[in-house]
């Protein structure tokens, strides 16, 4: 990664244009050209530096929902529960983490009641309780990350 | 009078429902990413079999409205040397916790700030803040920051690291 993919990804988080040619804007901008904007886009997406390149949605202004769930599972039957709780489509990520509470999943479904017939059917698969941690405001996301 | 009134509306609902399944199979078709093509909104307008110019209009409108954040890149924290992510968990009293999320939102190491329901007695914390680092070190002087910040307002707090990504596919429209 040189400067100029540094420069890339600080420019392009904060906004890529709506345009007919907007890859050429952002490369005026950047100081580089059209072509060696989308070559350098191409190779850090395909070397995993980037995750995603095009519209970030918010879930819930969509008319979905989304809630941060956690659970407490036995170590023992953390590989089964943890393929059962992916296994269902609405889990969009899922974590472990160094605690009690040991497993924590996003849901995302389409609609509001979805996300609470997600988690019973969660509950009832794994014979767990499910913790909904849905926010209850959002502070600010600081979507740029300097690099 | 009111018959005009009542036709413009159901005019406007028409034209509106036109939208929100337009909105939507702009969702889909973009919800994995744009093309990396000279014309990319062109590319996408053909898929979808309106204009160009429609489509830009439709994206900009759901820029403004909020349906979309951004359009832009999202790095990948871990590839880019971001290996620890912590996951910091506070206890600030009902009555504190806006003008304690606001604070610690507008913090450059904290990356998502939110407010969220205790679920006593197990769980007493209800906001989080997401911190990452290079190594679990970096987290806690970031965690050590935030919470000198807050001083006694935070009533206890704990860091919960990621030891393993079990699923990460992201957001998506199920579609059909």
């Amino acid at each position: 990664m040189d400067n100029l993919d540094r420069r890339i990804i600080n420019e392009l988080q904060v906004d890529f244009p709506v345009c007919e040619r907007p890859f050429k804007a952002a490369a005026e901008r950047l100081g580089t050209t059209e072509s060696e904007l989308i070559t350098r886009l191409r190779c850090m997406l395909d070397d995993g530096l980037l995750t995603r390149f095009g519209p970030l949605f918010h879930a819930e202004r969509m008319g979905g929902a989304l809630s941060l769930c956690a659970m407490q599972v036995p170590v023992e039957h953390f590989d089964q529960v943890a393929a059962q709780v992916n296994a269902f489509p609405e889990v969009a990520h899922n974590y472990q983490r160094d605690h009690e509470m040991n497993m924590w999943f996003v849901l995302a479904t389409e609609t509001p009641e979805g996300l609470e017939a997600t988690i019973r059917e969660i509950e009832s698969e794994t014979g767990l309780p499910v913790f909904n941690l849905p926010k209850q405001e959002e502070f600010f996301v600081n979507l740029h990350f300097q690099v | 009078m009111l018959t005009c009134t009542s036709k413009y509306n159901t005019m406007d609902n028409a034209r509106r429902d036109e939208f929100t399944e337009l909105d939507r199979r702009i969702v889909l078709a973009a919800q994995s990413g744009l093309p990396l093509d000279v014309r990319p909104y062109d590319y996408l307008a053909s898929e979808l079999g309106v204009t160009p110019e429609v489509l830009m209009d439709r994206l900009q409108a759901m820029q403004t409205d909020g349906r979309i954040r951004r359009i832009g890149v999202v790095p990948n924290h871990y590839r880019l040397g971001y290996i620890a992510n912590g996951m910091s968990v506070w206890d600030i009293a009902n009555g504190d916790v806006q003008a304690v999320g606001r604070q610690v939102g507008a913090m450059e190491i904290v990356s998502h700030c939110y407010h969220r329901p205790r679920r006593l007695p197990g769980w007493p914390y209800n906001l989080f803040a997401m911190v990452h680092g290079r190594s679990q070190d970096e987290v806690m002087a970031k965690v050590a920051r935030i919470a000198q910040l807050l001083g006694h307002r935070a009533r206890q707090h704990d860091v919960l690291f990621s030891t393993r990504i079990l699923k990460k596919t992201g957001l998506r429209l199920a579609g059909g």
